[in-house]
């Protein structure tokens, strides 16, 4: 191809076309339910909803697209989340009271560090049937589904359990957030990191003399990350706390809410926790070599095992990061619910595959991008959203969710064929 | 003077079928050994007990005069035994750069993979080993079959393999990559390397080997040097397993 070719600006930019593709579908989503609800869908309070919605099973969704690209599939996360969750409600209410007391910081500490625990040990379990044993991840994990979704049930006696420390609830959503100034910080220290990251990358391959893009572009580049951040920030920002709740915080401190008084709630931490670990998992799929080996894995089994790439190993650590993710998906589903109840997450492995597949992770293994599985997990919470705020019925909501499944895999299969690959 | 390798009385079995029965083989520095026979014939199986991916049930593996182990290809490649498998065993998801260096990434200070250090590397084996090639940014699954090989062989060569095991290298090719697959051969040979060639077509044999050895049913009918004997003793070899007998 020479240069004098007319090149696309997704091209120039190199950006996933993809990944254009899904904003753009995204977008026009947003923009039918913004008309169809008179305005209100995209409002600062229904975008911060939205986005502590997602979260729990965002972060599932960044270890399903892992287990995935490697040709496994994990039917058991929901249920790996609710035993967790069963696990930390019932260390901080009833089993570590009488040893560290209750309500205190160690007391809740011990419980997310063995809830966390727990959930990668039963990730590394499945991992090792898979891996070791040589029992299809798709039965290991279909009779996880089951096991894991009664020992949660027969832990707490099938009871909730409510949760009532302030520190948990702050992992949750509206309980936890930092405030418009904070706020600003992080946004500012995150546009600073891509840019540097985007520096970093350009200088990289111009000391080995590749080709780089024109600086405008990555400048573009730049720009549109920062737009994003920050204008995420602002409208999170500009989000007021209602009276009721800033009167209980006043009262807590034993003061009145002063005259004219507004708060305004900034970032949720649940917010910060997904970007972390979706960060994290960007940086493991393309720096690392554990990252290297399970698209390395997806790709070509035989391949990789000749490579000397201990592939069994590689099953385990897989299955034990899923674990572990499910157990922070389950710390952010509790603190949010503000109690475990005996049917938290439950369908939520339909939603975590959903979520990947939708956000282009082939079953056939070797492709899919960690972004891709968040943009996917927020058209599925967008979907549900909208359609319950212009008051579609529930079985209709789950019809259109179905449906939306099929089709956008229908549509990548066909994107993949057009683009002349593997499918 | 010590061979290079020797593999001693091999056997292994599937089941109850004895792939490979009782052979022994040995190789030289500098030397091309074809390995011949049928498709069945075991061929395939013994290289593999050296490359790893097999296990032997009997016998025993020496290089240069020492026994050692060989339990996976981690230990193939300990002991600088490359090879380039009959299918190239490639990720097609990955580019050439990934594919290269897979199981041996190069890492920065901090443990991540340093990407442009290794396509920097990539590029220069390629300039050598095949000029033309410019795909580095694409998944070796959008890469000719040409293309496909040379980076298969760019990843056995570029480690200082002292062993090089190639099965069928030149099956997928056209003449020129043939040829050029034909010089690369030449060249490992005088650097030293000694290597395994499995190849059907007579002609390659004839050109590139020093010796052959010929199995049949798993077992070795023999092993000839090439330029003592014929074409025609050597498919005799292949076809009805008759050594050639020479006064």
């Amino acid at each position: 191809m020479s240069d004098a070719t007319r090149r696309s600006l997704a091209d120039t930019l190199e950006l996933d076309k993809r990944l254009f593709g899904m904003i753009i579908a995204f977008a026009v989503l947003c923009l039918v339910f913004q008309f169809q609800t008179g305005g209100t869908f995209l409002s600062a309070r229904n975008i911060f909803n939205i986005s502590v919605q997602t979260v729990s099973v965002g972060i599932m969704a960044t270890g399903m697209v892992f287990v995935i690209v490697s040709r496994n599939i994990d039917l058991s996360v929901g249920s790996v989340l609710a035993t967790c969750s069963a696990l930390m409600g019932m260390l901080q209410t009833q089993w570590l009271v009488p040893v560290t007391g209750l309500g205190t910081g160690t007391t809740l500490v011990v419980s997310i560090l063995l809830g966390l625990g727990v959930g990668t040990a039963m990730g590394a379990a499945t991992g090792w049937m898979v891996g070791y044993q040589r029992i299809p991840s798709f039965i290991v994990t279909l009779g996880g589904l089951l096991i894991w979704r009664n020992v949660a049930w027969y832990t707490t006696n099938g009871q909730s359990v409510a949760l009532r420390d302030p520190r948990l609830l702050a992992f949750g959503g509206t309980e936890g957030v930092m405030g418009p100034e904070w706020s600003w910080v992080l946004g500012g220290l995150a546009t600073l990191a891509a840019a540097a990251a985007v520096i970093a990358a350009r200088r990289g391959k111009m000391r080995h003399g590749f080709l780089v893009k024109p600086v405008w572009a990555e400048g573009l580049l730049v720009a549109m990350i920062a737009g994003g951040i920050l204008g995420f920030v602002a409208l999170v920002n500009s989000y007021e706390i209602p009276v009721g709740k800033l009167k209980r915080m006043f009262e807590a401190q034993g003061m009145d809410v002063p005259e004219g008084y507004v708060a305004y709630h900034g970032l949720p931490i649940s917010v910060l926790i997904l970007v972390a670990v979706a960060v994290a998992m960007t940086v493991i799929a393309r720096k690392t070599r554990l990252g290297r080996y399970i698209y390395a894995i997806g790709g070509n089994p035989d391949a990789a095992e000749l490579s000397g790439i201990n592939t069994r190993m590689m099953t385990v650590k897989i299955f034990a990061l899923m674990g572990f993710l499910c157990g922070l998906a389950a710390l952010v589903a509790q603190a949010r619910l503000q109690s475990h109840g005996n049917d938290i997450g439950t369908l939520d492995e339909l939603k975590v595959i959903a979520a990947a597949v939708i956000g282009g992770t082939a079953l056939a293994g070797g492709v899919g991008t960690i972004y891709g599985a968040l943009l996917g997990a927020l058209v599925m919470q967008s979907l549900q959203s909208g359609m319950a705020m212009i008051g579609v019925d529930t079985p209709f909501q789950n019809i259109v969710v179905g449906g939306v499944l099929i089709i956008a895999v229908w549509i990548d299969i066909f994107y993949r064929k057009r683009m002349g690959e593997r499918t | 003077m010590t061979p290079l390798l020797e593999m001693r009385d091999i056997s292994i079995s599937f089941g109850g079928i004895k792939a490979v029965d009782h052979v022994t083989i040995d190789l030289r520095p500098g030397e091309v050994v074809g390995l011949l026979g049928h498709n069945g014939a075991g061929k395939s199986t013994l290289i593999k007990c050296l490359s790893g991916a097999y296990q032997a049930d009997q016998g025993q593996i020496l290089i240069e005069g020492r026994p050692v182990t060989i339990q996976n290809p981690r230990d193939a490649r300990a002991f600088n035994i490359e090879t380039i498998y009959q299918t190239l065993a490639l990720s097609d998801n990955l580019d050439a750069s990934a594919n290269l260096f897979l199981g041996r990434e190069m890492l920065t200070p901090l443990g991540f993979m340093d990407d442009a250090r290794m396509e920097a590397e990539t590029r220069r084996i390629m300039g050598r080993l095949n000029p033309n090639f410019r795909k580095f940014n694409v998944p070796v699954s959008a890469l000719s079959g040409g293309q496909r090989q040379s980076v298969a062989i760019a990843r056995a060569v570029y480690f200082n393999a002292k062993i090089l095991i190639m099965d069928e290298p030149t099956a997928a090719l056209g003449p020129h990559e043939t040829q050029m697959v034909a010089e690369l051969i030449q060249e490992l040979k005088a650097q030293g390397l000694g290597i395994i060639l499995i190849e059907h077509d007579i002609h390659n044999v004839m050109k590139l080997c020093d010796r052959a050895s010929v199995m049949k049913n798993g077992q070795l009918v023999g092993t000839v040097k090439v330029d003592e004997v014929t074409d025609e003793e050597i498919l005799a070899m292949i076809i009805l397993g008759k050594k050639p007998v020479r006064a």
